[in-house]
């Protein structure tokens, strides 16, 4: 066993026996506390809940790839803005009033406010958004495992499943909201520690957001020798329009994403539902400004160390992950075909996902710092999942078993229910990651344009104009996601391959699905029966914070 | 609350938000995206004006902004007598 893979272990036990020390501790007997762990959060650590929650494998491992590498600097943010800007509408425009509404699931929301068929909308949604997502993270967690610990993915996967069983159905909301905080603290100083390593080594600046600043003259300068287009020059890969179109479904995305949402009815009162929005922006900000230094302080080592070498004596990193396959030719083969020959960076392909985990090698650091940069990226993997899975068990259990099912169904009932939809939805997702099916990928970056096109002006409409109608909500849900995802299929290159209109990219027409969506709930919610007076006073209510009435009696279910 | 106190501060709230939601569009799709050839031209610690937006500065002013929005309905709540949370909504 190397160092590396000893470190790995190590961190790995250590941070799993917290997770699973935490989800005993906080082990849960009644539905609130499974659903929303008792709205007794406070907003510090749901905020923490929240950023880990939302930030996946995906975040941890590839973003920094996906900036530096595959968009080239400048067109990675729209990823960067993306992903982070929806919380500013998800602050102001969702979570104080969805808090307020005070119920268990989005579907909730979306059936109390409208009517039965959206909420059926609403939970397919959730649904199939979910186990989408779920499974990207499972394959993260064998991901993880294979590369460092040397053990087959199924083991991986495993392992994975068995870690968050434990602490989901045992724990519900409450269990996965503190194992969250734990798996928060980990992950985000797994990736700050060599991101200011690397930064006081490369810059000599330990910040890495200003270190950023003193290597890109250079970093340019690099590229330009290897022919490439200037890293900080504008939309050298996507056009002007594009970029707004795929930021703008991104953060759009972000507001309408269920096991985002369902995080503020965790929150103890509408005002700690606004704080923990600004706890869990400042905790992703931490991540996603430093995401773009370490793309940019790796890229320029990676064009130094490969700068016409030979196999011979290439660095150490670049074996180790070319053993695995993760670096090739520029063609896809394997590096030995490169022979003796001299080669430099444009004439290999780097996997995207190594840059974070091999940022401490390539940045030379021991490894016991590689051995934490993979139990961050465990922790980020399985603290997303869990989130993911409680909405897909509640949406099942609550939304379905007993809005639909057995309305007479008591609490322990519900709560039976719920666990057996856990620990289902575990299974699942465990065979998705261990098989995934091809199109994962694809789908996982366009689920926040179907999520935009789909929720968003719903809610939106919902709470800031009393007289949309459950009709006018109906058709703009079913007429803004067809559409898009019509469109998807259309232009995806593994179905239609169609060039599209306009050139419109499918990651970016989820935004054009969210225009014409709000457009036809306005107008068709002109022509069709006005909400009850009752349901216009109770969405009136939910813009003061305080006790009111109709909420206090909407929420015993006197309504 | 009655009925014109409850219109004062929604309107307040109102106002708040779209001051917010402008700067939050200026700033990522304006300054980082439609305006960047021309602040890009302007370079500040290394960095070019409108690639720090896209990648850094855009982030940083979402945060602030947040913390604004908390801070500012903060007060309003005062003003208006709503700022008793612990006897808030809780769940049933």
């Amino acid at each position: 066993m190397s160092d590396i893979q000893l470190w790995t272990l190590i961190f790995a036990i250590i941070t799993f026996s917290v997770y699973i020390y935490i989800a005993y501790a906080s082990r849960v007997s009644d539905t609130s506390g499974f659903y929303v762990a008792g709205g007794g959060i406070p907003a510090p650590a749901n905020g923490a809940a929240i950023a880990a929650d939302w930030m996946s494998a995906a975040s941890f491992i590839s973003l920094a790839g996906i900036v530096g590498l595959a968009y080239n600097g400048y067109a990675g943010g729209v990823f960067l803005m993306g992903w982070t800007g929806g919380y500013v509408l998800l602050a102001l425009l969702l979570a104080p009033y969805l808090r307020k509404f005070g119920k268990y699931t989005l579907p909730d929301f979306v059936g109390d406010r409208y009517n039965e068929t959206a909420r059926f909308v609403a939970v397919l949604a959730a649904i199939v958004v979910s186990f989408v997502y779920v499974a990207g993270q499972m394959a993260g967690v064998g991901l993880v495992f294979t590369r460092f610990l040397n053990v087959g993915t199924t083991t991986g996967v495993i392992i994975g499943m068995a870690i968050v069983f434990f602490y989901a159905v045992l724990g519900g909301m409450k269990g996965i909201t503190w194992t969250q905080v734990a798996q928060y603290s980990v992950l985000i100083v797994a990736y700050l520690i060599p991101a200011v390593a690397v930064s006081a080594k490369v810059t000599g600046v330990p910040l890495p957001q200003i270190g950023f600043g003193k290597i890109l003259e250079e970093l340019n300068g690099l590229q330009a020798d290897f022919g490439l287009a200037e890293y900080s020059g504008a939309f050298t890969q996507i056009s002007m329009p594009n970029m707004v179109l795929i930021t703008a479904a991104l953060m759009f995305g972000t507001a309408g994403l269920p096991h985002v949402i369902v995080r503020f009815y965790t929150a103890k009162s509408v005002r700690a539902a606004r704080y923990s929005a600004l706890w869990a922006i400042f905790f992703i900000a931490l991540l996603y400004t430093t995401a773009p230094s370490v793309a940019a302080f790796t890229k320029l080592q990676i064009m130094k160390d490969l700068n016409g070498t030979t196999l011979a004596d290439a660095p150490g990193w670049f074996n180790t992950w070319s053993d695995v396959g993760l670096i090739t030719t520029a063609s896809g083969a394997p590096v030995s075909e490169l022979g003796s020959s001299s080669f430099g960076y444009t004439d290999v392909m780097i996997n995207n996902d190594i840059i974070v985990l091999a940022s401490p090698e390539i940045g030379g650091l021991p490894a016991p710092i590689v051995g934490l940069v993979a139990a961050g990226a465990l922790a980020a993997a399985l603290s997303t999942a869990s989130g993911l899975l409680l909405v897909i068990s509640s949406s099942v259990a609550n939304d379905v078993y007993y809005k639909k099912i057995n309305p007479q169904a008591s609490e322990s009932q519900q709560l039976m229910v719920g666990r057996i939809a856990m620990a289902c939805a575990i299974l699942v997702a465990g065979y998705l990651g261990i098989n995934p099916p091809g199109f994962v990928a694809q789908v996982v970056a366009l689920a926040f344009g179907l999520a935009a096109a789909s929720f968003f002006p719903i809610l939106v409409l919902g709470i800031f104009w009393k007289k949309t109608t459950a009709a006018g909500a109906a058709t703009g849900m079913i007429v803004g996601l067809s559409l898009t995802f019509a469109y998807m299929l259309w232009t995806l290159p593994i179905y239609g391959g169609s060039e599209g209109l306009f050139s419109i990219p499918p990651t970016g027409i989820g935004t054009i699905g969210m225009l014409i969506n709000f457009a036809v709930t306005i107008a068709v919610s002109q022509f069709t029966k006005k909400p009850s007076q009752q349901m216009q006073d109770l969405v009136e209510e939910i813009r003061y914070p305080g006790r009111t009435t109709l909420v206090a009696q909407h929420q015993a279910g006197d309504l | 609350m009655d009925d014109a106190s409850r219109q004062a501060y929604w309107r307040s709230n109102l106002r708040l938000m779209a001051v917010l939601l402008t700067i939050w569009a200026l700033v990522s799709f304006g300054a980082g995206i439609v305006f960047v050839e021309p602040l890009n031209e302007i370079v500040i610690a290394g960095f070019p004006l409108g690639f720090w937006f896209s990648q850094q500065g855009s982030i940083i002013t979402f945060v602030v902004l947040i913390a604004v929005y908390v801070w500012r309905m903060d007060k309003l709540d005062a003003e208006y007598g709503v700022d008793e949370y612990e006897q808030e909504v809780h769940h049933p």
